[in-house]
């Protein structure tokens, strides 16, 4: 405010910039997404000095293009033809086989990572796992690039999701092959080959599976943590898993400080199945909502798929035939065993064998059963009482469902046809699946009914073709559809969401569905694989400290009804991020010394800033105040903004206006003190 | 001041009828509600009346919380939310839940059927309790409501037994309910984070036990079951359905597998098959070995233990027989102990700690003629093998709880007055904080001094952050300087500038001026380039700037310089600062040598 009396201009020196400017951009939110699969997410958010990456699933599409791993040997598959372009230019005869039209590697399948090179991987500090299919890609994450942090996870996330590595160790370890074909991946034949070899990406950051030694060594890394529990990141950020209701154990998570909240929700459901319901309510106030694992099946009921699944099952067998479900070992089949449970009595199937062969079957029977405190109510009821609480246990004890760890050993003596066999990989490339595919393919009494939602059953077919068998497409996918995230989003209600950009748009082959998009205001901010997103934050606060005796001597005055100020001068300490204020330590008193110095010599004392006014001085009070101090003789002058008191006796002049006091006094310092408290007494300090 | 105060209604200087009062931040919880062996009259059940005369209890509870599902923990739980009345919730983790309504049966069954006594709760009662039941899983934060915040940590004495932090805005108290810090053949030891709470308020069972290595006391154990059965004795292990049972089985099990023996092991029936099926059901509260190997084999099915009927208990031979209950002081236990007690032969093992009144206490403490109902007196002759085999902490295992929560004060529950003195002074003098011992209905007070949370804006943090570096120099503070805002339940610290806009006030600004004269021959502007260079070699480290205009400024410090009108030769130097000025002897300076005022 300028002050201009006797010709002298102040204006306020504008802040000094250089300071805020450093800080603030070490504090902006930045997501990294590193993969484009919006089920199977792996994103990296830069939060508040942490670095912490939501998931790492990986995307096992890419084994579609490799041909199926044959647990015995199959003459089928070695007589396919080997791939010749049609000028006969290039001959990849020995890696590319064709079968039906397509054209496949010959190969041990490969996986598309989640990408490497957008960001240093070893400066993650910790990794969050949502549930046991978001977690398949943590070898490669944490192995061999120099990761040094903790992997967090629940505890049936971590024990299902060791059960899914093994099994697909397992799966590829069994089966070895020499060749690992390499030529097809150059850029210049590629470009030759049909599609959709020809359209895959990035083909040369494909990789092999992991080995069990690198999946103990990932595994190692996880700590375990509970629902709704906090954990402390570095003081700096908190994180806690909630119930998302898609699997035993699965989660959302919430990342925040005490001024900003990120919601992390990934593959979530609605539905009552056995996991423990959604927890939406702790979604509530986030600032930016990071949105990942939708239904891939909008337009299929999971209920119907369900019925449709349970009656060409019971068709197939009561016509003689077998009914093969290539499924994940853990998951919809827990559902799908409780349905059938149900189903068997009054389809009059109590005779036929269920057969369940994955080398993680037995355990992934038994873990279901001992996870208590995470399934849905009715479930952990059945514990109280003490029973297991899903039925396949009785199945099991009745004889119905058998499991065995492969087609080898017990099963292949005791194996009776006609049968439902549950086996995988639900990708028809590798496992049990393959044999039962070969055995049972050219007949078309037998059934394959698919139920997992991540394959096109069409491309998973494609290396079987010409098919007798019958196919049915029953996929149950019992995460949040859009109608069902409209409306928890209308609920929750985030400042910004964050999501997959095919979920802003309608799929590919249901371009007029609009309503199989999200549409939000603000709308939402769309990413893919490699984008690097600014998040919106506004950070205004943080959280500090004060220290009880600085507390306690804190004057606070009351400066409107219910609100109160107090100065406060102290001194700041920032260790591990969390920052407290105490009381200005008194200074060591002053040694004595014996030469007396002078006072020029004495740098000049620096002293506690006074704060600062607000208020107005009120004329005829101060008069009267200045009339008890025994200055009588006051000449007050009306000016345009207020008044000129000259106080005559003193020589000395005071200028009243509505936001300001100017005394101008001359060699008077015990004057000007008293009419400085003066004033100050009709003025509010801050 | 803030203040916590925690007051015992039950195992104040006493083990039975656990119940402690907890009053923290406004709240007030009750810690475990338990039965006394000891008593058969209103003493078995802690005296609710403390809390209020008359009325329900629900008004003057925010949450009940129970530890484990041993009776003299829940035993009084139907009698106070059914019959003394308390509808608000009660917490316990999984397998507690699972557990303890089947304990409180069957304790209702002895007491109510066998013994006749009426006025005691129903089924239905145990039934509409458990209703109000919240489970809790291990670290799980539960929001008891905006304020008041619980986590529960694994406490390795039974299945399913927790401690619990009890959180109130930054002041926090932690119960531990019974633990064990040294992990067995089927639970893992008790572990908790550096909580720091204010009060640590621990079970004191064993103060003055330090417990030889587990390894010995095993192979006593089965050295003594041993040379039993080789000269055909019987031997009684009086236990409870769950918890040390399932530990002596595991551990008898492997033995006779190993030495291949063939004497029967029995245990009692009732809860046996279902008390195994629980810890199946709930391995994840085991041990790591066991919840490693489960797929392959459980620990919890055995081949060699089988169900127990009374008539067996005249079978001729060696036997091995588990029966409940542990104490010795009614059912099955004691029918097979009055059976054998005259054969010296045989055996009773005590595996556990045994309340006072109990026959387990008194045949512990040498007595061998028991009066028994009717006149009737028994001698004792068979063998009295005591066995600490109960999981609880011993003296090293408390201190090592202290070491890992690192509390501000320590209140002893749970034990025996003598035990506990020797405890305290122990803790006192190891860890220099005070340690409390309250008896029944004595109230312990704890002042605390919490920190005040408060927002600081970003701007000034950082401002602060940039001056001063991240890490303050310890020998030069740096002071800051803000304005608290309270408003409502919201406190801001801001900056003085920041606080004026918020709260929509005008800054009034208090200025002086004051008129120096002097005597120097130079022009104005000399004259005022003479002051700049003198002020700049005084003062070193103040910004000080020569303007364009005709003025020098010392940081908000304006200086003028004019002729007097009658004289070219004095000068006036006009000064003018506000209030807010920081240089104190400002005015000296300008008088100093270099310059020579008039």
């Amino acid at each position: 405010m300028p002050c201009n009396l006797f010709g002298i201009n102040i204006v306020d020196k504008p802040p000094d910039p250089s300071y805020s400017d450093k800080y603030s951009k070490s504090q902006i939110s930045k997501l990294y997404c590193l993969s484009g699969h919006p089920t199977l997410p792996c994103n990296v958010l830069k939060f508040k000095s942490t670095t912490i990456m939501l998931d790492c699933g990986l995307d096992t599409t890419s084994v579609l293009n490799f041909l199926p791993l044959p647990l015995v040997h199959s003459s089928r598959l070695s007589k396919l033809p080997g791939w010749v372009s049609k000028d006969g230019t290039v001959n990849l005869e020995k890696e590319l086989k064709e079968c039906a039209g397509r054209v496949f590697v010959d190969s041990q399948p490969e996986f598309c990572l989640p990408e490497r090179e957008l960001l240093d991987l070893s400066t993650i500090d910790v990794i969050l796992i949502s549930n046991y299919h978001c977690m398949m890609a943590l070898p490669y994450i944490t192995e061999h690039t120099g990761f040094t942090g903790t992997v967090y996870a629940t505890e049936p996330t971590l024990q299902i999701g060791r059960l899914l590595m093994e099994e697909l160790v397992n799966f590829m370890e069994r089966v070895p092959k020499a060749q690992s074909a390499t030529c097809w991946k150059n850029k210049e034949i590629q470009r030759m080959l049909p599609g959709p070899l020809k359209d895959a990406v990035d083909v040369w950051t494909w990789k092999r599976s992991y080995s069990m030694q690198e999946v103990n060594s990932a595994l190692s890394k996880v700590q375990l943590v509970g629902y709704s529990q906090k954990v402390e990141l570095f003081g700096a950020v908190q994180i806690s898993p909630l119930s998302s209701g898609y699997s035993l154990g699965s989660s959302n998570w919430i990342i925040q400080s005490h001024h900003e909240k990120v919601s992390y929700v990934s593959g979530s459901s609605l539905l009552t199945t056995h996991p423990q319901p959604m927890d939406q309510s702790s979604l509530k106030n986030s600032d930016v909502l990071i949105l990942t694992g939708l239904t891939q099946m909008p337009t299929a009921n999971p209920d119907g798929m369900l019925g449709e699944f349970c009656s060409n099952l019971a068709m197939t067998i009561r016509a003689g035939g077998n009914v093969l479900v290539p499924c994940y070992s853990s998951g919809v089949i827990y559902d799908l065993l409780e349905c059938l449970y149900q189903f068997i009595e009054s389809a009059s199937l109590g005779t036929t064998p269920f057969y369940f062969i994955s080398p993680v079957a037995n355990s992934s029977l038994e873990f279901s059963q001992i996870f208590a405190e995470w399934l849905c109510h009715n479930k952990q009821t059945k514990v109280y009482l003490p029973e297991p609480p899903f039925p396949h246990a009785e199945l099991i004890q009745t004889n119905k469902l058998k499991h065995y760890p492969s087609i080898h050993g017990d099963f292949s003596s005791e194996f009776r046809q006609p049968c439902v066999v549950f086996t995988g990989h639900p990708s028809l490339r590798f496992g049990d699946v393959v044999h039962f595919m070969e055995l049972w393919g050219k007949s078309s009494l037998n059934t394959i009914i698919f139920t997992e939602p991540d394959f096109s059953y069409l491309d998973a077919l494609a290396p079987y073709q010409p098919l007798a068998m019958k196919c049915v497409y029953c996929p149950i996918d019992t995460r949040l559809n859009f109608h069902q995230v409209s409306k928890l989003l209308k609920e929750v209600q985030p400042l910004h969401v964050v999501c997959p950009e095919q979920y802003t748009q309608p799929p590919l082959t249901q371009a007029h569905r609009s309503d199989l998009m999200l549409e939000l205001q603000p709308p939402p901010m769309p990413y893919r694989r490699c984008s690097v997103l600014n998040l919106p934050f506004r950070r205004r606060y943080e959280r500090v400290y004060i220290l009880p005796e600085l507390a306690n001597s804190l004057v606070p005055s009351e400066i409107k009804p219910g609100i109160s100020v107090a100065t406060v001068s102290a001194v700041l300490h920032s260790k591990d991020n969390k920052h407290t204020l105490q009381s200005v330590p008194k200074p060591p008193p002053v040694p004595p010394s014996k030469k007396r110095k002078r006072v020029i010599e004495e740098p000049p004392v620096v002293l506690a800033p006074k704060p600062l006014l607000s208020g107005a001085v009120p004329l005829e009070a101060f008069l009267a105040t200045l009339q008890k101090h025994g200055i009588t003789e006051v000449k007050v002058e009306e000016t345009a903004d207020g008044h000129i008191l000259h106080l005559q006796a003193e020589d000395t002049l005071i200028q009243l206006e509505e936001d300001g006091t100017h005394i101008v006094c001359d060699n008077n310092e015990p004057l000007r003190t008293t009419l400085r408290d003066l004033v100050l007494r009709f003025l509010q300090k801050l | 001041m803030p203040e916590i105060k925690v007051t015992p209604l039950g195992a104040g200087q006493d083990v039975g009828r656990s119940c402690i009062l907890v009053s923290i931040g406004g709240k007030n919880i009750m810690l475990d509600c338990g039965m006394h062996m000891g008593y058969n009259d209103d003493r078995r059940f802690p005296d609710f009346s403390y809390i209020t005369q008359n009325g329900r209890l629900t008004d003057f509870l925010d949450c009940l919380i129970i530890s484990h599902f041993h009776l003299d923990h829940c035993g009084a739980l139907p009698y106070m939310s059914e019959m003394v009345g308390y509808d608000g919730p009660i917490y316990m983790t999984h397998p507690t839940k699972a557990i303890c309504p089947i304990l409180l049966e069957d304790f209702r069954k002895i007491t109510v059927d066998k013994k006749g006594e009426t006025n005691f709760f129903t089924s239905q009662m145990i039934k509409d309790c458990m209703k109000k039941v919240i489970p809790l899983n291990l670290h799980q934060t539960v929001q008891v409501d905006d304020e008041l915040e619980i986590k529960a940590y694994y406490a390795g004495h039974v299945l399913g037994a927790a401690m619990v932090h009890i959180k109130v805005g930054s002041e926090s108290v932690v119960y531990t309910g019974d633990y064990n810090m040294t992990p067995d053949r089927h639970l893992g030891a008790a572990w908790i984070d550096k909580c720091r709470p204010d009060i640590l308020i621990s079970e004191s069972t064993y103060a003055t036990t330090i417990r030889d290595s587990k390894r010995c006391r095993e192979r006593d154990f089965l050295k003594k079951v041993h040379e039993s059965i080789e000269r055909g004795g019987k031997v009684l292990i009086p236990v409870f359905a769950l918890g040390r049972a399932q530990e002596l089985c595991i551990l008898l099990e492997t033995f006779w597998e190993r030495m291949n023996l063939k004497a029967p092991i029995y245990f009692s029936t009732g809860l046996t098959e279902k008390a195994n099926h629980y810890y199946k059901l709930f391995i994840t509260w085991t041990n790591q070995k066991i919840r490693k190997t489960f797929v392959q084999r459980n620990m919890f099915e055995f081949k060699h233990i089988k169900a127990f009927d009374r008539s067996y208990a005249d079978n001729p031979g060696p036997m091995v027989v588990f029966a409940t209950p542990g104490m010795l002081h009614a059912g099955q236990s004691l029918q097979i102990f009055k059976k054998w007690a005259g054969n010296e032969k045989n055996m009773v093992i005590m595996p556990g700690y045994c309340v006072q009144g109990t026959i387990g206490h008194k045949i512990l403490n040498g007595q061998r003629k028991l009066e028994m109902e009717g006149r009737a007196t028994l001698d004792v002759k068979l063998q009295v093998e005591y066995m600490s085999f109960s999981a609880h902490a011993d003296a090293k295992g408390i201190m090592q709880l202290i070491r890992m929560a690192e509390p501000r004060n320590m209140v002893l529950v749970h034990g025996e007055a003598v035990k506990m003195e020797f405890l305290k002074g122990k803790i006192e003098q190891e860890f220099s904080i005070d340690c409390y011992m309250p008896a029944n209905g004595e109230t312990v007070t704890v002042t605390t001094n919490p920190s005040v949370p408060v927002d600081i804006s970003l701007n000034l943090l950082k401002r602060e952050m940039a001056l001063g570096g991240p890490l303050p120099d310890p020998k030069k503070p740096r002071t800051m300087h803000g304005t608290l805002i309270m408003k409502e339940n919201s406190l801001k610290l801001v900056s003085s500038e920041q606080a004026l806009k918020e709260l929509g006030l005008n800054e009034h600004q208090l200025r002086f001026t004051c008129r120096v004269q002097l005597q120097d021959p130079h022009s104005d502007p000399d004259t005022l380039h003479r002051i700049y260079t003198h002020l700049k070699s005084v003062l070193k480290g103040y910004t000080i700037q020569h303007l364009p205009d005709g003025t020098v400024m010392v940081e908000s410090i304006v200086i003028k310089v004019s002729s007097s009108a009658e004289d070219p030769n004095t000068k006036v130097l006009l000064l003018s600062w506000s209030y807010q000025v920081k240089l104190s002897s400002f005015l000296m300076i300008l008088s100093s040598p270099g310059i020579s005022p008039v």
